[in-house]
């Protein structure tokens, strides 16, 4: 059983106490634990189920590669899924839960699964569940989607905030051991800006633990030296707990610091997402151990060598009270040591090599630990414990030589540099086979914006193991890094270090070489997604040879640990099968995030009112409080209608037109676009833009103008307003307003850049008001706007007045067909602009109207509008609006596109008003049916709707759409759909429904 | 993420301060154009696997136009220049050449 | 409509503030025109004769409190005065400015202006979560004038004075900027990323 040591423990403080629940269970801890060593400090080592077979599983290693201690955290508001215990920080009151089985995780009915295996091979989801077809909705998806998943997800908000930071490095240091403080000193020292991190909340990695000599001291005391010498640098900022999740383009990384997950407190963000510029990037990373492959190395109780030691002497606890050792190289010998120095036993120690080990070996001989070689694990016996192993000659096919009782086995395959951030952004691989392992290609780095390399690996992930080689390796990346940010190194400091010699590990992918087929299908190599060497040797055999392919039919590496102990060996195994060299199979690829990091960590603070910013017109606070219903036009929050007393949105809208037709409305129109174009070219440029003559429009007038695209379609509309000579206002739709901006400077700077002409954006400048109705002109007398008779301030003309003693330009534009005025005013007086119009309009019963009866209004006058008439493949002709476009212009955007014979086609759907033959209001999206069927048996189609609405002024449904042979239907009565009921009639009529003669305007 | 340097401002700044544009120096087709000259306009654009040239716009900053040449498959960035010309400058071509030689971009070497 | 008559504007947020870690605060309108033309030429001159300062280099701002000039591209300048100087200087730059390639636009009413005020280092710090600037100390100093965005608009930055940023942003999107900048001058949050 796994339990506290008496002594020992780098890590923890034994003087504070901590309790814990686990399932339910109260537990003790000690400051310092990590949830992991806490839960095996209490003999807690079965900690969930495995996804597929839902087998039991047990804590394998002690740091982010653990793949099997994923938990439940936190409850409520705080819950979150999938949580690895070796990364969790133990504190007071932390809650966990464990995850997949049902109804215990000692009793998993799910288990099932297990025993029915040899149906369940990789990719037995391609072959079964394929009928009867029926059972697809009701049997088949309901059943997994219920087993689908490990955790559960969270059902309520997230109670904790995130938040971002930009930061900008010369050189940044990927990782807190022995490596990267060297790398990180020597960048230090030459005066370069350093960002040190590390996502541990302990400096000095693997170091302390494997032992070793610094300049006469215990390695430790080194280490503590390079922090002291680091935190005093002014040029140097380091962070614990502050992960590297990816290297992207031109240097560009992401930093995830979690700032209270272990001492979780409202008011402080709970993870900052760094968002890093370095010139430099050195990725002191470490490496990985790699299980080894034999039948049952997924019984709880079997973990990796060095997680062994890594409890024993960081976190006093012993994993087991005997502990069988099996490896293919000599650092998994230091792990029977620190077994030893604690006090445990060593059961045995089985070498795989034929010669065994070097002077690790030797060492652990004069120990007297038993230790043989050419020797390998052919089962393991107990199903939620480890009771036992059975030991064979690693050659051979597993034939039982001795069985002997131990409760833990470290397993060592030999170590994989973590080559995942140098590989994020393309940095190459080469296969080391002396080594047996992947490391980075110092020839084929990561390239920046200037074509040369930016990242440079640094200790163990660069393939570098022993203490001295890791010095060296690190105090070389640090220079490379220095240098190539154009500082000067500072002078060499001499260390000498003593470490242990190790001789080569022999690879060893499959144990024993030869095993039998039911021992390969039990030697797992994926813990958490169940894929088995059987499984990847099935894979090779149905014909998935690529690994990429080989990864997804297996699903070997798509865990949420991304096959951190499992791709090395599934590559290996996948070569083999294949008789291909590794290095010719080669690696799938390496996708940030290294670690998975939250979603709220993403958003940061972009959430509730930040999430996006929304645009708020000046009248807006005056909406809000009198029953405004919005409408979002893009992030402009737009008055849709006003309701009151109860009403809903379609009565508002009703009462809103016929008060604006009758009387007097007032409309929030502050969102539309306002360019002030300028300069002797102005008129010209205005040409090439619009369909119209610009140019000749006067000073003081008015004149309603459509842009198309160089494809020839309608993209927007608007009025222009000339002022002066060299100055022209264009008005745009809503949504036009920047892009309508863009597109004026995209033409003005990347093709006409000789035009004379500047163009300013001044749609916040002012906020606009429109007054519109019969009553709008005594209205605006009433507050001592000065000569705004018909002849003074025609139909299509601007004017400077006072209003309420407020200075403003004054439009008589109109979109409604009523006599109709736009204000535009200084976007700090439109409130108090809007107030006096309010103010002074109870006297005349004036409503404030909202963009739907604007919608309504201009429909009963047959205005078209950009976005319902228009969708990016409409013309103006396909509207009636040939009067808009110039037979005199040369040249302007659109015209050549139009002469296209698609879009001069004479068969084209045009524009056409309906009226249902019983008044009622069509539907939105509506087609206008023809007769018969195309080659694909559905009916053929003759229109479709463009603007459906009620209109209160006539007291019945309009519409207008686009039909073939446009108002030369004048008359007939067609067939539009309906969601249901069949089709609706509708006559083809003039869609000015309204006021043809204009005479409302007429005044 | 890229880092570009507007030539117009002189910042250098990420990605999310500018807006792409497509390809440079693609040549306008007018009212007088023959079918196939304003398809081309329109329609075809370069799709190179390497030097590519092409126009970003400034927009959470100067709001300039520029223009940049840029290496599609490594996302070496071989420089940026002025969105008001005709041709890449020889200078920029040089650097190009030097660093990728033989590369064609449409009748550019 | 350049006159200062009628009901005093408002600006976006009536002054809002926040004291956080660092005082969040919204500043009184101030006059601003975009000027665009020849900054070299006479638009720099008016400029200059607007403000009584010199015409900023390349990504400069000339600043004495409320009266700046600022290098918002290389055609374009940003005039700022206080509020009550602008029906004069449009009235003034109608005059001077002559050049009909040269134009004057009141801008006043269509920006908000914050101010981030406290100690140096925590004040660069709010910025540089919400701006992919680099705000060491080293790197942007008084002067020094920045277009980029906050979050999800564009801003402008600049420092008048050790311990104060001065930005602006559209008028619409106030509300947007305040919260996001108070977000990040929440007390605990301190990031110490200069130390």
């Amino acid at each position: 059983m796994s339990s506290r040591l008496a002594k020992g423990g780098r890590k923890i403080d034994r003087n504070t106490k901590v309790t814990f629940t686990f399932n339910g269970r109260q537990m003790r801890g000690f400051a310092g634990d990590t949830l992991a060593s806490a839960l095996l400090a209490n003999d807690q080592m079965l900690v969930g189920r495995s996804f597929k077979y839902h087998r039991p599983r047990g804590i394998v290693a002690s740091g982010a590669e653990e793949p099997n201690a994923l938990v439940g955290l936190g409850e409520g508001a705080r819950f979150e899924p999938n949580q690895r215990a070796t990364t969790t920080e133990l504190f007071d009151g932390l809650v966990a839960t464990s995850q997949n089985h049902w109804p215990s995780l000692e009793f998993d009915v799910g288990a099932i699964n297990s025993k029915l295996s040899r149906f369940f091979p990789a990719g037995f989801y391609y072959k079964t569940f394929m009928g009867p077809r029926a059972f697809w909705k009701h049997v088949y998806e309901p059943i997994i989607r219920m087993s689908a998943g490990l955790g559960k997800a969270p059902t309520e908000k997230d109670a904790d905030t995130y938040e971002h930071l930009y930061a900008f490095a010369d050189v940044l240091v990927i990782g807190g051991g022995v490596a990267g403080l060297t790398a990180a000193a020597e960048a230090g020292r030459a005066g370069a800006r350093v960002l040190l991190m590390e996502q541990t909340a302990h400096w000095g990695g693997r170091a302390p633990v494997d032992g070793g000599q610094v300049n006469g001291a215990p390695v430790a005391d080194h280490i503590d030296a390079l922090v002291a010498e680091l935190a005093a640098m002014e040029n140097v900022t380091m962070r614990l707990r502050c992960m590297g999740a990816g290297v992207y383009d031109h240097g560009y990384v992401l930093g995830y610091e979690r700032l209270t997950d272990h001492a979780p407190q409202s008011g402080v963000p709970r993870h900052r997402l760094w968002r890093i510029r370095a010139a430099q990037v050195v990725t002191a990373t470490g490496a990985i151990e790699r299980p080894l492959s034999f039948a049952g190395n997924d019984i709880p109780g079997v973990m990796l060598a060095s997680a062994v030691r890594d409890y024993i002497v960081d976190l006093g606890v012993s994993p087991g009270d005997r502990v069988a050792i099996v490896t293919n190289n000599d650092d998994a010998y230091r792990t029977a040591f620190a077994v030893k120095d604690a006090g445990l036993e060593v059961a045995v120690i089985l070498d795989a090599r034929p010669a065994g080990g070097g002077d690790l070996a030797i060492r652990a001989r004069e120990l007297g630990i038993r230790v043989e070689v050419n020797r390998a694990i052919a089962h393991v016996s107990g199903t939620k414990r480890v009771t036992g192993i059975a030991i064979c000659a690693q050659a051979g096919s597993g034939s039982v030589i001795e069985e002997i009782a131990c409760d833990a086995v470290a397993m060592s395959g030999g170590w994989s540099p973590v080559v995942h951030l140098w590989s994020h952004c393309g940095g190459k691989l080469i296969w080391d086979e002396a080594g047996a392992m992947f490391r980075p290609d110092a020839e084929r780095a990561p390239t920046s914006h200037d074509g040369k390399p930016f990242v440079i690996c640094a200790g163990a992930a660069n393939g570098a193991f022993s203490l001295s080689d890791v010095l060296v390796d690190a105090r070389a990346a640090g220079g490379s890094a220095v240098s190539a940010t154009g500082y000067s190194a500072g002078e060499e400091v001499a260390t000498t270090v003593e470490d242990v010699a190790e001789i080569p590990l022999a690879p060893v992918w499959i144990m024993p070489a030869g095993a039998t087929g039911k021992l390969r299908s039990k030697s797992w190599l994926d813990y958490q997604n169940d894929v088995k060497v059987s499984d990847i040797q099935l894979a090779a055999q149905e014909g998935f040879e690529s690994v990429e392919h080989a990864k997804r039919y297996t699903t070997l590496g798509m865990a949420t640990d991304q096959g951190k102990l499992s791709n090395i060996n599934g590559l290996a195994v996948l070569s083999n099968a294949l008789n291909e060299a590794i290095p010719q199979v080669g690696t799938t690829t390496f996708r940030p995030p290294y670690t998975p990091i939250s979603l709220g960590s993403i958003a940061g603070a972009a959430r509730d009112a930040a999430f996006q910013p929304l645009r708020r017109t000046p009248m807006h606070s005056w909406h809000e409080a009198n029953g405004v219903k919005w409408e979002p036009v893009g992030h402009w929050r737009r008055p849709f209608c006003y309701t009151r007393d109860g009403e809903t949105a379609h009565e508002a809208v009703t009462r809103e037109v016929n008060g604006t037709r009758n009387r007097v409305g007032l409309l929030d129109a502050s969102t539309l676009g306002k360019l002030v174009v300028k300069g002797p070219d102005a008129g010209k440029f205005l040409d090439l833009l619009y369909t119209n003559m610009m140019s000749t429009l006067k000073p003081g007038r008015c004149r309603y103008g459509l842009m198309c695209d160089e494809n020839g379609f309608l993209m927007d509309d608007g009025v222009v307003a000339r002022i002066d000579e060299n100055t022209f206002l264009c008005h745009t739709t809503t949504g036009g307003a920047d892009r309508i901006q863009a597109h004026m400077e995209e033409w003005l700077q990347t093709e006409w850049w000789d035009l004379k002409v500047h163009v300013v954006n001044a749609t916040e400048q002012y906020a606009q008001i429109g007054v519109v109705g019969p009553q709008a002109r005594q209205l605006l007398e009433v507050l001592g706007t000065a000569s705004i008779d018909a002849e003074t301030l025609p139909f299509m003309a601007w004017a400077d007045r006072v209003v309420a003693g407020i200075p403003v330009r004054l439009y008589r534009i109109s979109f409604s067909g009523e006599l109709s005025y736009e204000l535009a005013v200084p976007a700090g007086q439109g409130l108090a602009l809007w107030q006096s119009l309010i103010e002074a309009g109870r006297a005349f019963d004036a409503v404030t109207y909202g963009t739907e009866a604007l919608h309504v209004m201009r429909a009963e006058k047959g205005f078209i509008m950009i976005g319902d008439e228009t969708d990016g493949t409409v013309i103006p002709q396909d509207l009636n609006l040939d009067w808009a476009i110039s037979k005199k212009k040369t040249d302007f955007l659109g015209k050549r596109g139009q002469t296209r014979s698609f879009l001069a086609d004479p068969n084209r759907w045009k524009l056409v008003g309906l009226e249902t033959t019983d008044s009622s209001v069509i539907e939105d999206g509506a087609y206008v049916l023809a007769e018969g069927q195309n080659d694909k048996d559905q009916r053929n189609m003759q229109g479709r709707i463009t603007s459906t609405y009620y209109s209160p002024t006539l007291g019945r449904g309009i519409a207008m759409g686009l039909l073939k042979g446009g108002m030369s239907r004048l008359g007939d009565v067609v067939q539009v759909t309906r969601m249901s009921g069949g089709p609706v009639s509708a006559k083809i009529v003039d869609p000015v429904f309204y006021d043809k003669a204009g005479d409302k305007q007429n005044v | 993420m890229l880092l570009l340097n507007c030539p117009c401002c002189g910042v250098t700044a990420e990605e999310t301060e500018f807006h792409g544009g497509g390809e440079a120096h693609v040549k306008r087709a007018g009212p007088a154009s023959e079918d196939a000259a304003f398809e081309t306009y329109l329609f075809h654009r370069e799709n190179p696997k390497g030097v590519h040239f092409e126009r970003w716009r400034h927009v959470t900053g100067c709001g300039k136009w520029f223009l940049a040449a840029r290496d599609t498959a490594t996302l070496e960035v071989f420089g940026t220049y002025s969105a008001q010309t005709l041709a890449p400058p020889e200078v920029l071509l040089a650097r190009i050449r030097a660093k990728r030689p033989g590369f064609t971009w449409r009748d550019v070497q | 409509m350049s006159d200062l008559t009628g009901p005093a504007p408002v600006s976006a947020l009536h002054g809002a503030s926040y004291d956080g870690y660092v005082r969040v605060a919204e500043e009184p309108m101030r006059a601003m025109i975009t000027l665009r033309g020849d900054i070299s030429g006479t638009l720099g001159k008016a400029a200059k004769a607007l403000t009584s300062l010199d015409v900023p280099g390349q990504r400069e701002v000339t600043v004495m409190t409320e009266k700046a000039i600022a290098w918002m591209s290389p055609d374009e300048l940003l005039v700022m005065l206080p509020y009550a100087d602008l029906p004069d200087a449009l009235g003034t730059l109608e005059q001077k400015l002559s050049d009909p390639m040269a134009s004057a636009v009141d801008v006043s009413h269509a920006r908000a202006i914050f101010s981030i005020t406290g100690p140096d280092a925590l004040v660069r710090e709010v910025v540089a979560k919400l701006a992919p600037v680099d705000m060491a100390p080293a790197q942007f100093r008084p002067g020094m004038f920045r277009r980029t965005r906050l979050a999800q608009v564009p801003a402008a930055l600049w420092l008048p004075a050790p311990g104060r940023v001065e930005l602006i942003c559209f008028r619409s999107v106030a509300e947007y900027v305040f919260t996001i900048l108070c977000d990040a001058a929440k007390p605990g949050s301190e990031a110490g990323l200069f130390a």
